[in-house]
């Protein structure tokens, strides 16, 4: 409930503070965003097997957006940013349906 | 949310579910709240920051490559916008050319239209009665006649419903009739004649002159100037056969 609450307060929160993405983020923040959704499914999936554990979800969130980040950044510098950003974001995006695959069976059991 | 295959199992992850849903203030819940709300905010502010839709987010490559398409459109589209100026002033100097070669053709035609006799023609002229009661003037003296008003500068003659010119010819036809280009004509010969009136009249009334002969021969003539008269009769075109213009 709080997670959901927070959620929530997070999309109005960047509605209403209108921030402006820092330059040198611009590239890597769609990518962690990616990335923390993946974290998220992964995060829903472990409850409902009920071995959810917020400490691995702390690590795994930010280790999956920075790693993503990371790798965009490493792409960016080799010239082939573009190409493993879309390498990354497909990669997530298959664990992404993956883990909703995996929450679906378990609540629905289909 | 139960099957008969596996109730334990599928209720297991509802109760778990709600158990969450269920708002408790454990580490867990803050710390996955206070993450959802870092991931919240930060899909925000990206959507925000797509729907500006600017350049700020491509890649140095990426604006690169946005530039040099901007610059070959813009090259590409120059090329088109001069070809078709060019193409705009060849038409419009053709259409100039055209119009003016059209105007010309136009006058031409009218001049060559009057001098052989396929438009009708108006303009000052004089208007002559010929009478001849002992049918005694001939195709000889009526063509003295032409001769006289072309000498004068008449411009267009015709002879009743006959238009005269350059390839007219009169000859005697049977019972001292005249025939003009084929076609008999009878007295009283009614002529009209575009010219100078007062030149035509003058020379028609010279002494010695086709008119002194008719009068001679026992015929009469009234002439009349007029400011405008109006020769209807018209003549065929028969294109020359043999004859080409020498270039």
């Amino acid at each position: 409930m709080i997670a959901l609450l927070g959620l929530i307060a997070g999309v109005v929160l960047g509605m209403a503070t209108q921030a402006d993405v820092p330059a040198f983020l611009v590239p890597y923040l769609p990518i962690a965003v990616v990335a923390a959704l993946d974290a998220l499914a992964g995060a829903v999936r472990a409850l409902l097997d009920g071995i959810f554990d917020d400490r691995v979800f702390v690590v795994s969130f930010f280790s999956n957006a920075l790693v993503a980040a990371l790798l965009v950044f490493i792409g960016d510098q080799l010239g082939v940013g573009s190409q493993l950003s879309t390498a990354v974001l497909v990669v997530l995006g298959i664990r992404i349906f993956s883990n909703a695959a995996s929450i679906r069976r378990k609540l629905f059991r289909a | 949310m139960s099957s008969t295959r596996a109730p334990a199992e599928g209720s297991a992850a509802w109760r778990r579910l709600g158990r969450a849903l269920r708002p408790r203030l454990s580490k867990a819940q803050l710390t996955a709240g206070l993450l959802c709300l870092v991931l919240g905010f930060g899909a925000a502010t990206q959507v925000r920051q797509v729907g500006k839709a600017d350049f700020s987010k491509l890649r140095q490559d990426e604006l690169v490559e946005v530039l040099d398409q901007l610059d070959a459109e813009a090259a590409r589209l120059e090329a088109e916008n001069r070809d078709l100026e060019r193409e705009r002033d060849r038409l419009e100097s053709d259409q100039t050319s055209q119009q003016a070669a059209a105007a010309a053709a136009r006058e031409r035609a009218q001049v060559q239209g009057i001098l052989a006799g396929t438009l009708p023609a108006e303009g000052p002229g004089v208007a002559l009665t010929v009478r001849d009661p002992d049918r005694k003037l001939t195709a000889a003296v009526l063509y003295m006649l032409v001769e006289e008003l072309r000498n004068a500068g008449a411009e267009a003659i015709s002879l009743g419903s006959a238009r005269v010119v350059a390839a007219t010819y009169f000859e005697d036809g049977e019972d001292s009739s005249v025939m003009v280009d084929g076609s008999r004509v009878q007295p009283p010969y009614e002529w009209l004649a575009i010219g100078d009136p007062s030149t035509l009249e003058t020379a028609l009334g010279i002494p010695g002159g086709a008119l002194a002969a008719i009068r001679t021969l026992g015929g009469s003539s009234t002439v009349s100037a007029n400011d405008s008269v109006s020769i209807t009769a018209i003549r065929a075109l028969i294109p020359p056969r043999y004859a080409t213009a020498l270039e």
